[in-house]
């Protein structure tokens, strides 16, 4: 459970806000994503969350942040850390560069905990499985490509299973077969209610397939926030640069052509757009 | 805005690579038995999931890495034969990470540097930095750390570092990575005004609907092997293939299938057209 009550935070130096008034809830164990052109705030929304705004950023800060009931502000760091895992955008930055094997560089967190070597063995084993990188576990984490390494970067996260997982844009160097596996995971981690789950993401087909929730930010403030069927169709969101779906962007060419029926719902995923665009080459 | 010519666009330089294996030190084969070739000014995509060798195969061309068997032209020079120095007047290099490639102080060095080591005069490298930074859109934070920058305009420095040496092949390593939608149609304009100027354009990506948007060409790569190459639409429209190698059809095609055409589009416009044609 999250809670951000009149949220606004500039960075130390500058004069315009990155996130302006942000009021949210998400509740245990639900998957939101967070959509928006860059620089609509999503990275220092995460930050907030994680609690690097305001123990590591300092800046102005106004508002109040809730983790799991708890200000984050004033709990001690440690704490919050345990609470919530960051996936950083770039993956290099989080591969900590000391350690040989992959195996025990996803151990690394644990160490720090004091987990009994048995217990950390099988977390460690187990969330390689998860995001399919067993059969790395004993090369370098520095020999690796952007994508393995970002799976390593994702697992290294998970093994400290926080109640809530922050992800910026996990799949950014993944394939799409492994951009799927990446939300399919999350999704079934933040279904069987072990973690809620925020993730901040471009791929937006994979959003409206996966996602419970989607909240649109731009210039710092909340746009539109809903079931992200819903959101991803919204004009406004379209207008302030959120991408869309070919499948949308189709739908807006008909629009601007004249040639969509007044008031009919843009189609976001693919089973909408099969519907959508049979019943219009039945209609012609 | 005048940019001065570089000689090397003046002849246009093929690329054949010809049989060509890799093994990395660890013993990991990387590229088996590749042959292709790039005319000049071409557009070609290179596609696959992740651990294809997609990069290792790029990084070929420039010489950052050997072939073990096998040979890598580019016009005539052959890459055993000649420094990554050399090499690097003909082809430019984008890296997937930008920050594997940053590391000046401010924009304007970071941009110099290039040009400088080609020992260009000063008016010249300053020109061509100049009209880089424009086409990426970057002229007004010339004085800046590049790491005070975001990941998207990172890369974004990270391409125009590239360009300002005026290359006639340009190779360019997940380009839409971190970049919003219309960065991303922001790197679209950018490959097509190069590609107007004659430039060969080489990109690797996993981001399939930019592919088809982007590139006329599309070379599938899976387990280290050319496994489909061909236009873009013969190779994505063959969605079985496309499957078995662990990547994605492009949303319009996919689309189209359900539709049941035969037609495979690239584009939204291709799309309608069919659709309302």
């Amino acid at each position: 459970m999250i809670s951000l009550q009149g949220v606004t935070y500039s960075y130390p130096g500058t004069s315009s806000p990155a996130l302006r008034d942000l009021s949210l809830e998400i509740p245990r164990g639900q998957f939101c994503a967070v959509i928006g052109p860059n620089g609509a705030g999503k990275t220092t929304l995460a930050y907030i969350l994680a609690g690097f705004i305001p123990h590591f950023y300092h800046g102005s800060l106004q508002g109040e942040v809730n983790v799991e009931g708890k200000n984050a502000a004033t709990m001690p760091q440690r704490e919050l850390l345990r609470l919530v895992g960051l996936i950083l955008q770039n993956p290099f930055n989080q591969i900590s560069g000391t350690k040989v094997t992959v195996q025990d560089e996803i151990a690394f967190g644990l160490e720090n905990l004091g987990i009994p070597r048995e217990e950390m063995v099988a977390r460690v084993a187990a969330a390689m499985e998860l995001v399919g990188v067993s059969e790395l576990a004993e090369r370098s984490p520095l020999g690796l490509s952007g994508g393995q390494m970002q799976r390593v970067a994702i697992a290294s996260v998970l093994v400290m299973q926080p109640a809530i997982l922050v992800l910026d844009e996990p799949t950014s160097q993944l394939d799409p077969v492994g951009s799927r596996e990446v939300f399919q995971a999350v999704r079934e981690m933040a279904s069987s209610g072990q973690m809620t789950v925020i993730m901040i993401e471009h791929k937006v087909e994979w959003v409206a397939a996966f996602a419970d929730r989607a909240i649109a930010l731009v210039d710092g403030a909340l746009l539109a926030d809903g079931e992200p069927r819903h959101v991803l169709a919204i004009d406004t969101v379209w207008r302030a640069g959120v991408g869309q779906t070919r499948y949308t962007l189709a739908a807006r060419r008909l629009q601007e052509l004249g040639k969509w029926q007044d008031g009919k719902r843009l189609p976001v995923t693919l089973d909408e757009a099969t519907l959508t665009f049979k019943a219009f080459q039945k209609r012609r | 805005m005048i940019v001065e010519k570089a000689p090397a666009k003046l002849l246009p330089i093929e690329i054949e690579v010809d049989s060509i294996s890799f093994t990395y030190p660890s013993g990991i084969q990387a590229l088996e038995d590749i042959t292709i070739h790039v005319s000049s000014g071409e557009r070609v995509a290179l596609i696959g999931q992740n651990g294809a060798g997609k990069t290792t195969l790029v990084k070929h061309l420039n010489g950052l890495l050997k072939p073990v068997s096998g040979s890598v032209k580019v016009g005539s020079w052959d890459t055993h034969d000649h420094s990554v120095a050399q090499m690097a007047t003909r082809v430019g290099y984008v890296f997937q990470n930008p920050d594997d490639q940053l590391f000046q102080r401010t924009v304007w060095d970071e941009m110099m540097f290039g040009p400088r080591n080609l020992r260009w005069s000063a008016e010249r490298a300053a020109s061509s930095v100049q009209a880089s930074l424009e086409m990426v859109g970057l002229e007004h934070i010339k004085e800046m750390h590049p790491y005070d920058l975001t990941f998207s305009s990172r890369k974004l420095l990270a391409l125009a570092s590239v360009l300002a040496m005026d290359t006639q092949v340009v190779i360019i390593d997940e380009p839409t990575t971190g970049q919003d939608y219309r960065g991303v149609q922001q790197i679209g304009s950018i490959l097509s005004e190069l590609n107007k100027q004659g430039k060969t354009i080489i990109g690797v990506t996993h981001d399939i609907d930019f592919c088809a948007e982007q590139f006329e060409r599309s070379i599938l790569m899976a387990g280290g092997r050319v496994v489909l190459d061909g236009s873009t639409r013969q190779v994505l429209s063959q969605i079985s293939v496309i499957d078995q190698a662990y990547v994605e059809a492009p949303q319009l095609m996919r689309l189209a299938e359900k539709l049941g055409w035969d037609f495979m589009p690239l584009t939204v416009e291709e799309f309608i057209h069919h659709l309302d044609g």
